[in-house]
């Protein structure tokens, strides 16, 4: 057992875990931040993904004690103010990017990191390929790629 | 519907209107069963078999019974119940048998999840190995080990017809005029086998349950399940407990494709519950029990011949389905009696036999997935007709036109005259071959060993669903005059929720804003409907809805009528308002009338309104249990797919470049939603086409129980390029004209791609999926001179 320090969406949280926890259960059981879903637990829907200090990880591969001292931001904390959307966010809304939207925590963290990272500057097969690291069983992923094409004007680029 | 007041254009129907939950689900604030904790409650962890047809000599759990926080083991003999939909096949843990690898044989029940898996690999079972049947074609032999020995003492459904003593859980026929008449006049016969793999549904929540039995005898259940009135309806008749004694929740869902349809692991849950002193337990299955121990899609084989006419009449199709049903039959039953009946697809073929049957065999137990019965019989029947064509040397889109149902003259296959509003199924074929531009096969000039083809199939689709299913719907109106719309469908994604809001915003003139619905179904305070299944949730839950809106409609005239000193008769509703018709300066507002009219002196009059409606089928029956005649659906959707693919002759290698998805639907509600499902459903029928597959190891265990392995369409597979077209002919008793359609957009996806490849080289692929390995095989064995030149092309273009 260890006693790990995480600042998940902006609250600091101190929480005891097994050596051999993942982050994945800790952020989802203890600390009941169910805005991280799953569906393969092996690092292969990519649903777990969250942002751990700035970057995209699934939360399945990690342990929660690598994790220590680390900011985590999930789907609910990307705007960085509560209740309120990041600009990819609303563009899934406006382009009906999601159905059961069960994977729509993670695609729109991993497309809001990739429009930040590359200042929107991005084209179509770079989304495409960016994004195959997670599985959307419902849209079809059009509508989703949509949504980032069109958001890119919000993170720099031309839209 | 009336149109609104002002200008006689609707405000919300037929406008592309984001589906009304997303702001949640993009801030993953949603809620599913996945994430829900009730305090105290315990985990439940399954064990499997691992023989896929044993007799159980003992379960020893002494030891896993010692790891700490674990609360209890139970096996079969402790419950040992059936259930089922159509047919209660299924137990709820392996009693005395297990019948596949995967059987849950024992479930462990413990303060939290790892301590229940700890404890469950603990557990030693004995097992007496029995002889395992692994095909269809086994499983139908004389003499073929029996799974299971008592299906004539199921409980069933009066429209299935198992075969005690055998291993058939179904047999269907249909029967339509003279099979060897027509046989004997036809100047050309074509013939084929198809093949279709076990398939997995992949829906991202995996099925989960949450139960809570309680002292009272009442039963508690929170459940990711498409129809929560089919749960609390199975329940009550396989554990032999009062309806009104359970109450299924459902809250957002991720994903169901029927896969959720039915009874999953509710009554399971519910007998631990009780078991461990009536608390809480959740039981969720990892990815890994999806693909073994969860029902998933059925494999089939299939042999047809069609006969046809030298000018391309089709005068006789005769089909025999083999549904591999695995351990249960439960759902899979209905697949086939659906293949079956439904094997003519879109067209008008005079003398008609088709068999279906669904046969266990020792494998994974299967159940609905989109479209059940028509992904299966319209692969074989659209790939046949291709096959006549190019026999009789002719136009595929064509011979399809010259063969299609004429609504108004024609009878289906299951001899019912075809309405006359049932839609345009020419039309939808002239959409398809014009947006898909139906050119001739073309050789890519830079790279003469890729081919550039196109292919078309296509579809049509009704709800299958027993004769008497019915729903209903409660608009309810709050003081500020926006409504609650109470109905009893689940939401997993379709956009029916969204549509059925702007109906009711639609028909009061207020916004849409004000008009709610919570996303939790509950049986105790959600109206009843059959299920969420089969595409009719927007048909038979909107027509209750339009019910319920009528009724509210009357009762705010008699309010209004009184406020107002007019007859009921000469007021409207729209804009919010209610209106003298002809004098629109005399109006009340919706919010003094709705909960009851206040007159100057404090008198009063009326009360809150609630609006009620419902839907039954009416018409439909069961069919004529020797030759399958009858009215199976409440409507049918006509439709289809064009596709354009590249088709690398040396790799085997194809790739969608252009996909044409057209739907005669009646009425689009809501285009967005609309493109989203027929986008959606392209995907998910492409990704079964090229690449889905369950591999069952010599043993009969699944070989690829991951997504590495068993492997779904991902972005980078995905085409950008999409012609997407929605017919509109009414049905006149559709809810403003309106057909289901959320199934039929992947029916003919797959067939239309093999259709592609045949076009272009007249390579016939009968089984799925297409992997490159498969179709380059077949191309040297069928076409070795095209793979030749193909390699002679690419080795010159090297040089």
């Amino acid at each position: 057992m260890a006693t790990i320090t995480l600042k998940v969406n902006n609250v600091v949280r101190r929480v005891e875990v097994e050596d051999n926890e993942i982050l994945l259960d800790v952020l989802r059981e203890k600390l009941h931040v169910k805005s991280v879903k799953a569906a393969c637990w092996r690092g292969e829907c990519g649903l777990c993904t969250v942002m751990l200090n700035g970057k995209p990880v699934k939360s399945c591969l990690v342990l929660a004690v690598e994790a220590d001292g680390s900011e985590i931001v999930t789907a609910e904390g990307l705007s960085g103010r509560p209740g309120e959307l990041a600009p990819i966010q609303k563009a899934f809304i406006e382009h009906a990017a999601l159905q059961c939207g069960f994977c729509t925590p993670a695609f729109v963290v991993v497309a809001h990191y990739l429009l930040t990272k590359t200042r929107g500057k991005v084209e179509r097969e770079e989304v495409k390929e960016y994004l195959s690291g997670l599985i959307c069983r419902c849209t079809g992923y059009k509508q989703i790629i949509d949504a980032v094409m069109d958001a890119r004007k919000h993170y720099g680029g031309e839209g | 519907m009336d149109k609104p007041h002002s200008g006689g254009e609707y405000r919300y129907i037929g406008k592309r209107i984001p589906p009304l939950d997303a702001y949640e689900k993009v801030l993953g604030a949603a809620e599913y069963t996945f994430d829900l904790e009730i305090p105290g409650m315990f985990h439940v962890k399954l064990v499997h078999s691992e023989y896929a047809h044993a007799r159980i000599k003992s379960i020893d759990y002494s030891k896993a019974i010692r790891v700490p926080g674990v609360v209890s083991v139970i096996t079969g003999r402790d419950i040992p119940y059936r259930v089922g939909i159509y047919v209660g096949d299924r137990d709820l843990l392996a009693i005395d048998k297990v019948l596949w690898i995967g059987h849950p044989v024992a479930a462990v029940v413990a303060e939290n999840l790892r301590a229940a898996e700890k404890a469950a690999e603990l557990i030693e079972v004995e097992y007496d190995p029995l002889e395992p049947v692994f095909s269809v074609e086994e499983a139908l032999r004389e003499n073929a080990p029996i799974l299971h020995e008592n299906l004539d003492k199921y409980r069933r459904l009066p429209a299935f017809n198992p075969k005690p003593g055998t291993n058939i859980a179904n047999y269907f026929k249909l029967v339509k005029g003279d099979i060897d008449k027509g046989f004997a006049e036809a100047d050309t016969i074509v013939r084929g086998r198809f093949k279709l793999p076990y398939i997995s549904h992949a829906y991202m929540e995996p099925q989960v349950v949450i139960a809570w039995y309680r002292y009272s005898g009442d039963i508690e259940i929170w459940s990711s399940a498409q129809s929560p009135f089919a749960v609390r309806s199975l329940l009550s008749l396989s554990l032999d407990i009062p309806a009104g004694k359970i109450k299924v929740n459902v809250p957002y869902i991720g994903g169901g494709f029927g896969g959720k349809a039915g009874l999953g692991w509710e009554a399971l849950a519910a007998m631990i519950s009780r078991h461990v002193g009536f608390k809480p337990v959740k039981l969720m299955l990892s990815r890994a029990e999806q693909f073994k121990s969860a029902p998933v899609v059925p494999g089939m084989v299939a042999e047809a011949e069609m006969g046809l006419s030298r000018d391309g009449r089709i005068v006789a199709y005769r089909a025999k389905f083999l549904f591999d049903s695995g351990a249960f039959a439960d759902y899979t039953v209905n697949i086939s009696r659906t293949a079956g009946y439904a094997c003519a697809g879109s067209y008008d073929i005079p003398n008609i036999l088709c068999e279906s049957y669904a046969v266990y065999t020792n494998k994974v137990p299967t159940t609905a997935l989109r479209g059940f019965g028509h992904p299966e019989n319209h692969f074989v029947l659209e790939h046949m007709i291709d096959m006549a064509a190019r026999e009789l040397d002719q136009d595929p889109v064509k011979i399809r036109s010259r063969n299609l149902l004429k609504p108004g003259v024609s009878t289906t296959g299951t001899g019912v005259r075809l309405r006359e509003d049932a839609g345009n199924p020419q039309l939808v074929l002239e959409r398809i071959s014009d947006l898909l531009d139906w050119t001739t096969p073309e050789v890519d000039p830079e790279r003469p060993w890729v081919i550039r083809s196109k292919g078309i199939a296509l579809s049509v689709k009704g709800p299958s669903q027993p004769p008497n299913a019915s729903s209903s719907a409660i608009v309810k109106f709050n003081e500020d005059a926006s409504v609650d719309v109470m109905v009893g469908t689940s939401n997993f994604g379709q956009g029916t929720v969204t549509g059925l809001a702007m109906m009711v915003a639609e028909a009061f003139g207020i916004p849409l804003e004000k008009v709610h619905v919570k996303p939790l179904r509950s049986t105790d305070a959600s109206p009843y409907t059959w299920q969420t299944v089969g595409s009719r949730g927007l048909f038979t839950d909107g027509l209750a809805l339009l019910e319920a809106i009528e009724d509210a409609k009357r009762k705010i005239k008699k309010i209004a009528s009184q406020a107002l000193k007019v007859d009921e008769d000469h007021l409207e509703i729209a804009d919010g308002k209610v209106y003298v018709v002809g004098k629109p300066w005399i109006s009340i507002p919706l919010e003094k009338i709705v909960m009851g009219y206040q007159f100057p002196d404090g008198t009063s009059v009326g009360g809150p309104v609630i609006g009620v409606g419902r839907h039954i089928a009416g018409l439909t029956t069961y069919l004529d249990p020797e030759t399958g005649q009858g009215n199976p659906t409440i409507f049918y959707t006509f439709g289809g797919t064009g596709v354009e693919v590249e088709i690398n002759i040396l790799t085997g290698e194809i790739k969608v470049l252009k996909a044409v998805q057209v739907y005669d639907i009646g009425k689009a509600i809501n285009p967005l939603l609309l493109e989203g499902q027929a986008i959606g459903g392209f995907v998910m029928g492409m990704s079964r086409a090229l690449y889905e597959r369950i591999i069952f190891d010599e043993f009969g265990s699944v070989a690829n129980p991951n997504f590495s392995f068993y492997y779904v369409a991902r972005a980078k597979d995905a085409p950008d390029n999409y012609l997407i077209e929605f017919v509109e002919t009414p049905q006149m008793d559709g809810p403003l004209g309106s057909r289901g359609v959320g199934e039929n957009v992947m029916i003919s996806v797959p067939v239309a791609i093999a259709n592609a490849i045949y076009r272009a080289t007249g390579v016939s692929i009968k089984e799925l999926p297409i992997t490159p390995e498969r179709l380059v095989k077949a191309i040297r064995e069928q076409r070795p001179d095209l793979f030749e030149q193909a390699f002679k092309a690419y080795i010159d273009s090297m040089v």
